[in-house]
């Protein structure tokens, strides 16, 4: 009797509880859908062109109406109206593994590397993602709007990232790229990991071989008889992307003998790599320069240590000025603090060398173009997607508030942080 | 590259002997003494590594044979305090026993480290470096200086380091110290083991009062229980890290109960229990962190925890950790706790002089006075601005960091081959946070 009574009970409660969420859902649904939302800015950095003075950013559905000064926007009816000193685009963070590492460090929440064998490509983030992480929602009410995340720094070839956005619930909604880049690590942490590789000669090797055996994959595939064709190998597939530009390979390697063997081998197989870490760049601005790559450049603020040991704030910088693309990354965190926040990074390069504008457009416009969404996010511009972060003075200043974060059109942070 | 160390230190000991013999003025920048209101176009006058004057241009004299050095649009801060630290290559206590207070950090600490530089090049003159969060008890700590140095006395606060106190008593419950034998395996137990040790300390204690100077009914001596008389005496205060809520109870009721001394140190979750930490009279050295977590109970840290302990009343000051933040950028920690509702006159106060009671050194560091020592730094601006630089470090009347020099400039940035030592994060082995 009595555990009927309970069932009964229960199912109330759940009737209550999914109807509830049914209403709210809908709720969240038309309001998302339709927004409607005038962003009114004392500066707002399109990252587009010049800042505007007394600018205006039109917000209808998902994405960005119009931007320009008030005197010639008008915001019509019905329009929820936001009042910032300061308007940037959704901060966009170009490595991160928050996500995929969560908060509390313990084994079930860290998805961020796969230990069983060092080279593993065929491993998907979009398997792993946890839009839900309690990271996730810190970040973003920091204003970081679009990630790239991917596997952490630790095995030779660790798997493919995906790019997100940081409000919504499940993969599909979040999801921007979900192809991302194929990511590899050379360096210290990958010898801590494995038997073998154990040295830097040894690590390039395997990597070497394993491209040769997707070049072969390749040449078999378009073999004309069908009988010869090999079977599908997910490894070999994914090496095989790489090959053919398909995906772009990102190499995190901190020092200079591993950012130079990533140059040598990028030219042997001919495909064009993305240098993510790269601690020691400042020593080869001309060899990454003439090779044209980018670099995701390390937190301003990672520790020196290990493969880091010779970090400087001021690389950011020195590559900017040599004219290398950059973008900024809040990295892979082990202990504590659990992640870095890119607002945080790019204030310290702007207090470091780096322009303000070039430390700002670092966690925007040339981070989506380093990750390759630079036509929906990173500037505020007519069409593109609808992410605004609102300022209550200078970004970079540690006592300057981000008090409000809109991702998708959506309002998902009103309270000053 | 030593060499190189050497000569700089050479350099250093004849420009402090100069230094020292005449007066030297710093005019011209605003002078933030922190006991005292802010002073516009100020003056300060150091001589004999210790602080004669400050005051404005009109209230101080500027003897006649003075060195001034001109530093208008400047701003001059006390040096500041550093309440923990794990400079310095030291580790504490190793894996035999999850007590050990007998164990000195001061007997291995690399007073040659770049790591201290680091440090000057975050303003930071005086710090408390601590044995690992690893154990209950993971050994004394040591109240330092960053003076030229050759040997760690040249670093110590205290005279000798045989008979005077030179340090506090790390201590550390929650989940570092929980480890597999013969460590303790839960909560519960942890406070179990201290509280024993404390009861076999006050044994000890009253056999030593017992015997009243006659040598004949003296306990034998035992390093353990004399650091831990110390201790009980309240001569040596306790560094508890702890974090979460409930931890931070344990230690004010087992600090309660054998009346000892305690400065609560990281306290994540102090906002959760301001109240009853301010009842407590604990002052509590807390931590900024960029985010939340990476370990369990750093999951509910706030940034809001200073603002929140000054509205109680409590002593408030701030921490590195270093390697968990870098000591290059200590003056984040304060102004991060002003974003988060802390008033800039408390927080300021939590870099320096907060600091320097929890360490008993608010006689000598901690605030620009006449009578203290001639600790101070040179700023290119407002303290709490990310564009702010530290130009210069002055210890006791010797200038021990300046930005212009491009070798501490690389001290202060990084570069190739800057620091040569590992920062270590094992909390179980050296032991941060």
């Amino acid at each position: 009797m009595r555990t009927r009574l309970f069932v009964i009970l229960s199912e109330a409660k759940n009737l209550i509880k999914w109807g509830l969420a049914f209403v709210f859902s809908f709720f969240f649904f038309v309001s998302t859908s339709l927004a409607q939302i005038a962003v009114k800015g004392e500066t707002v950095y399109t990252m587009s062109g010049a800042p505007i003075k007394n600018g205006v950013v039109l917000i209808k559905g998902k994405t960005i109406e119009r931007v320009g000064p008030a005197s010639q926007v008008n915001i019509p009816n019905g329009y929820k109206v936001m009042n910032a000193k300061v308007v940037t685009p959704g901060l966009v963070d170009a490595h991160t593994v928050v996500g995929l590492a969560g908060i509390y460090n313990v084994p079930h929440d860290q998805m961020q590397l796969e230990t069983s064998s060092p080279v593993q490509p065929e491993l998907r983030a979009l398997d792993a993602y946890n839009p839900r992480e309690e990271l996730v929602e810190w970040v973003r009410n920091l204003g970081v709007t679009t990630m790239h995340a991917g596997t952490g720094p630790g095995a030779l070839a660790s798997g493919s990232s995906i790019v997100v956005k940081t409000h919504g619930n499940t993969i599909t909604e979040v999801l921007v790229d979900p192809v991302g880049m194929v990511m590899f690590t050379l360096g210290e942490s990958v010898n801590d990991n494995f038997d073998s590789p154990g040295t830097r000669s040894k690590s390039v090797a395997m990597i070497r071989s394993e491209f040769v055996k997707a070049q072969e994959y390749t040449k078999k595939l378009n073999e004309k008889d069908a009988s010869k064709r090999p079977d599908r190998d997910l490894k070999l597939e994914a090496l095989a992307k790489v090959l053919s530009g398909e995906m772009k390979a990102l190499f995190t390697v901190q020092t200079a003998p591993d950012i130079m063997a990533v140059l040598r081998m990028a030219k042997e197989f001919g495909f064009k790599p993305v240098l993510d870490g790269a601690a020691e760049s400042y020593l080869l601005v001309d060899e990454i320069k003439k090779a044209g790559v980018s670099v995701i450049v390390h937190p301003t603020m990672v520790r020196p240590g290990g493969d880091t040991r010779n970090v400087s704030m001021e690389t950011a910088a020195t590559l900017k000025k040599a004219g290398i693309p950059i973008a900024l990354q809040s990295g892979f965190e082990g202990y504590v603090p659990k992640t870095r926040v890119i607002l945080f990074e790019a204030a310290i390069a702007a207090a470091n060398g780096l322009s303000f504008n070039d430390a700002l457009a670092a966690i925007t416009i040339d981070a989506a173009r380093v990750i390759g969404v630079d036509k929906r996010v990173g500037s505020l511009e007519t069409g593109k997607d609808a992410d605004v972060v609102l300022f209550d003075g200078d970004p970079f200043e540690y006592t300057t508030h981000v008090c409000g974060v809109i991702v998708n059109g959506a309002v998902a942070s009103e309270t000053c942080r | 590259m030593r060499a190189g160390t050497l000569s700089i230190l050479a350099i250093f000991l004849c420009v402090a002997a100069a230094a020292q013999e005449k007066p030297h003025a710093f005019r011209g920048a605003t002078i933030i003494p922190i006991e005292g209101a802010e002073i516009q176009n100020g003056v300060l006058l150091v001589q004999y590594g210790k602080i004669l004057e400050v005051g404005t241009a009109e209230d101080v004299d500027i003897p006649s044979d003075a060195v001034v050095q001109d530093v208008t649009g400047k701003v001059i801060l006390p040096g500041l305090v550093d309440t923990h630290s794990h400079l310095g290559d030291g580790s504490g206590g190793d894996r035999s026993a999850a007590i050990q207070p007998e164990v000195r950090i001061l007997d291995a600490i690399d007073v040659r480290s770049n790591d201290f530089k680091k440090a000057l090049a975050g303003g930071i003159t005086t710090l408390n470096v601590m044995p690992g969060s690893g154990h209950l008890m993971s050994g004394q700590t040591a109240y330092l200086k960053i003076r030229p140095a050759n040997t760690i006395n040249d670093m110590l606060f205290c005279k000798d380091p045989l008979n005077d106190i030179c340090g506090g008593m790390k201590m550390a419950n929650g989940t570092n110290s929980i480890r597999s034998k013969p460590f303790p395996g839960t909560r519960a137990k942890s406070a179990a083991m201290v509280r024993q040790q404390f009861i076999k300390a006050q044994e000890y204690k009253a056999k030593i009062e017992a015997a009243d100077g006659d040598e004949s009914k003296m306990p034998k001596r035992d390093l353990e229980m004399e650091a831990l008389v110390q201790v009980l005496d309240g001569k040596r205060v306790v560094h508890h890290h702890t974090h979460r809520h409930d931890d931070v109870l344990t230690v004010l009721r087992l600090a309660k109960e054998f009346g000892f001394r305690v400065v609560l140190q990281h306290v994540s979750e102090a906002w959760k229990v301001a109240k009853e930490i301010a009842e407590s009279g604990a002052p509590c050295s807390i931590i900024l962190l960029d985010s939340p977590g990476g370990k369990l109970e750093a999951v509910d840290i706030r940034w809001e925890s200073g603002g929140v302990l000054e509205k109680a009343g409590v002593l408030t000051g701030f921490h590195t950790d270093d390697g968990i933040t870098d000591s290059r950028l200590f003056l984040r920690s304060a102004a991060f706790a002003v974003r988060a509702g802390m008033s800039r006159q408390k927080a300021l106060e939590g870099l320096t002089i907060a600091g320097a009671k929890m360490l008993d050194l608010q006689e000598r560091v901690g605030s620009l006075k006449p009578g203290k020592d001639a600790d101070f730094v040179i700023l290119s601006g407002d303290p709490l601005s990310v564009y702010t630089h530290i130009e210069q470090s002055w210890v006791e009347g010797i200038k021990m960091f300046d930005r212009a020099n491009p070798d501490d400039h690389k001290i202060a940035t990084g570069g190739y081959n800057v620091f040569r030592t590992s920062v270590f994060l094992d909390e179980c082995e050296g032991g941060a946070q």
